[in-house]
């Protein structure tokens, strides 16, 4: 192909691209989620030639655009609050995507092969800087028979803000009062003990390179890098390991009510195999839409995401997929978008 | 470039309108960017105002940092932001003056070239590169061999104190002197060459020894230039952001101890930037770029002083 080949097939391209103008949606929001909604935009323009523009600025940024209307959907880790919904006229609709977990990863060579355990209560604790030993006898009862050093607790939490501390925060909160008075949950608080590392990379290499330290990391991030993590006690006693399937199950047995609006959290969810410390992401949407065409468009790709097909894909990068029971909660309210006030017609 | 006599009115007049267009171009590029400078100021104290509003100059005092309570001050940024740049200086400027120096004054005519060009090609890398060379690679091999070492010999200081994590304010200030150092060698090196070969063969006439002819007729005479190359490495130093965000532990604190954790101003307004959700967190953060830039205007306008004194003093004593 010579040059003035390829200048005309650009060209062709673009004229072809210009009509289809309205075949486009714009995207901004949150960055864990960002590898699977990248395939699933890709995959779905290859299958309907649909375009869905998605830039990966961080949650925050996300709701802003959202909010200012700039963006036709938004992302976001953690849900809106109450304040940011009314500066939208609460015309907004969280749609849960995928589901993460965060696990806790620590460096203790003595240990070997043996997976830690872990509660909430002790866990808030040790990120409180109320235990700082890892022999202290309440880690040791959960750990029976594992040689634990006697040496210093040394915490590693992530700096930026991030989905990944909301999720993490946001448990800790459930599972300790202390916790809730003092430091409460955001995409970033204010650490009582510990070192900051950037994003999951730099939480990884300080736990690898610092003997005796415990940060947490996404789950896919765990998995993918090979690294330990502990069991965390569940809300009914078990000790359960984090993975893909016990992420889903969390998100199967929490309870929603019929006319939910999806802001749930699910950290600490009921059910004995559920895994604690697991989160849906959302897209933000407009229930009430003022360009139908948009709408269309955008109902259309939501009732393609929760299709077996689109959530399978979520398994392969590591993302556990909604149960069953949250698709057949969405189905309904994708169909009740509208937009100027009346119904989206269908295709 | 100047019209032939030859040239009629007709070009003359040519000219002296090509001669206006190009000085109004050039005028308004001129002119671009200190209204560029000030649309940022602007957006800045635009950005900043809610925090200005709620916390007033006590920001600069405060150490709170609890984006849940929506309580900021900068201090802490404050102080790591100076400290570790001026701790980058105090390792980057005898090093890089001593390649200079070695690289102007001493060493052989055909090594100079490439030593020079592998030190600038060290300005050339990203700084993500830097900071993942950090961690990998600078940190396990600082805790393993230097801090230790610092610990037990120099123990007694408070700045050699407390555990050693590997992240800290001493590995921050370490990457930024690896970094300004290429900046500070080479314009220091051209300031050097720019010294005129009759001031050294002066004063080696006068029977000065190499040592006495650098320090009483080639430094003197370069000062200004050097102080400015040192000014460069140090601009670079305050706003540098990826590289020192990876290797300084990131805790709003100041300790005394160099191994201690610390954080930048640069460094919190990139970590935090892309997910702060609240208004006034968003407003904190752009008041910390408010602060970052007054630090780095108030040291810049403190060295063109200095320049200014010192070339004033020079020329006043070699006269």
């Amino acid at each position: 192909m010579t040059i003035r080949q390829i200048g005309l097939a650009l060209a062709a391209a673009a004229l072809l691209a210009a009509p289809a103008g309205a075949q486009s949606l714009t995207g901004a929001g949150a960055t864990f989620p960002n590898p699977i909604y990248t395939k699933w935009f890709d995959a779905y323009n290859k299958a309907t030639g649909i375009r869905i523009n998605y830039q990966s600025i961080g949650s925050g940024g996300g709701i802003r655009q959202f909010t200012q209307g700039t963006v036709d959907f938004g992302a976001t880790d953690g849900p809106m609050s109450p304040a940011q919904m009314e500066a939208v006229q609460n015309n907004v609709l969280h749609i849960p995507t995928v589901i993460g977990a965060v696990v806790l990863t620590y460096n203790l060579p003595s240990l070997g092969a043996t997976q830690l355990q872990m509660d909430g209560a002790t866990i808030a604790d040790i990120f409180l800087g109320r235990i700082t030993k890892w022999n202290d006898k309440r880690i040791a009862a959960m750990n029976p028979g594992v040689a634990l050093p006697n040496a210093d607790i040394i915490v590693v939490h992530r700096s930026d803000g991030s989905g990944t501390s909301y999720i993490f925060t946001d448990y800790l909160t459930k599972v300790s009062r202390e916790w809730k008075d003092k430091v409460n949950y955001a995409t970033s608080v204010k650490w009582p003990v510990g070192l900051g590392g950037k994003g999951n990379e730099g939480v990884t290499q300080q736990v690898k390179q610092i003997e005796g330290t415990i940060g947490y990391v996404e789950l896919i991030y765990a998995l993918s890098n090979n690294l330990p993590f502990a069991k965390i006690k569940n809300s009914t006693g078990n000790f359960v390991v984090p993975s893909l399937a016990s992420a889903t199950a969390a998100a199967a047995s929490a309870k929603f009510a019929k006319d939910t609006d999806f802001r749930v959290s699910i950290t600490n969810a009921p059910g004995a195999q559920t895994y604690p410390i697991s989160s849906f992401t959302w897209l933000l949407v407009r229930p009430d839409s003022k360009d139908a065409a948009k709408a269309a468009l955008l109902r259309d790709f939501l009732n393609w995401m929760i299709t077996p097909d689109a959530q399978g894909m979520a398994g392969g990068l590591k993302y556990a997929p909604l149960p069953a029971e949250v698709v057949a909660l969405i189905k309904p309210r994708i169909a009740a978008l509208k937009a100027n006030g009346k119904p989206i017609p269908a295709k | 470039m100047s019209p032939s006599a030859t040239g009629s009115d007709a070009t003359l007049g040519g000219a002296r309108f090509g001669d206006r267009l190009f000085k109004a171009a050039l005028t308004l590029t001129a002119l671009a960017v200190p209204v560029l400078l000030g649309f940022l100021v602007f957006e800045l104290w635009a950005g900043s105002r809610e925090a200005i509003g709620e916390f007033g100059l006590g920001f600069l005092t405060s150490s709170e940092w609890d984006p849940v309570e929506g309580r900021f001050g900068a201090l802490p940024l404050i102080f790591g932001t100076v400290v570790s740049s001026a701790l980058a200086l105090l390792i980057a400027v005898p090093l890089s003056l001593g390649v200079a120096i070695f690289l102007t004054e001493f060493a052989p005519m055909r090594i100079r070239g490439p030593v020079s060009f592998l030190i600038e090609l060290l300005a050339a890398i990203p700084s993500v590169v830097y900071g993942l060379w950090g961690i990998f690679v600078m940190i396990p091999f600082l805790r393993a061999t230097v801090f230790p070492f610092l610990k037990d010999t120099l123990g007694f200081l408070p700045f050699f104190q407390g555990p050693i994590y590997g992240p800290g304010m001493l590995s921050a200030a370490i990457i930024l002197a690896i970094m300004v150092m290429p900046y500070i060698m080479s314009v220091s090196r051209e300031v050097l060459l720019a010294v005129p070969n009759t001031q050294r063969e002066a004063a080696l006439a006068l029977g000065a020894t190499r040592w006495e002819a650098l320090t009483g007729a080639v430094l003197p005479y370069a000062r200004s230039g050097i102080i400015g190359a040192v000014i460069l490495g140090l601009g670079r130093a305050l706003g540098e952001t990826m590289a020192v965000t990876m290797v300084i532990g990131n805790r709003h604190e100041i300790a005394a101890s160099l191994f201690a954790p610390g954080y930048t101003m640069a460094a919190a307004i990139a970590n935090e930037f892309a997910e702060a959700v609240e208004n006034i967190h968003l407003s904190a953060l752009s008041y910390v770029a408010l602060t970052l830039f007054v630090v780095t205007v108030l040291i810049n306008a403190a060295a063109r002083l200095l320049i200014w004194r010192v070339a004033q003093g020079g020329g006043g004593k070699s006269a």
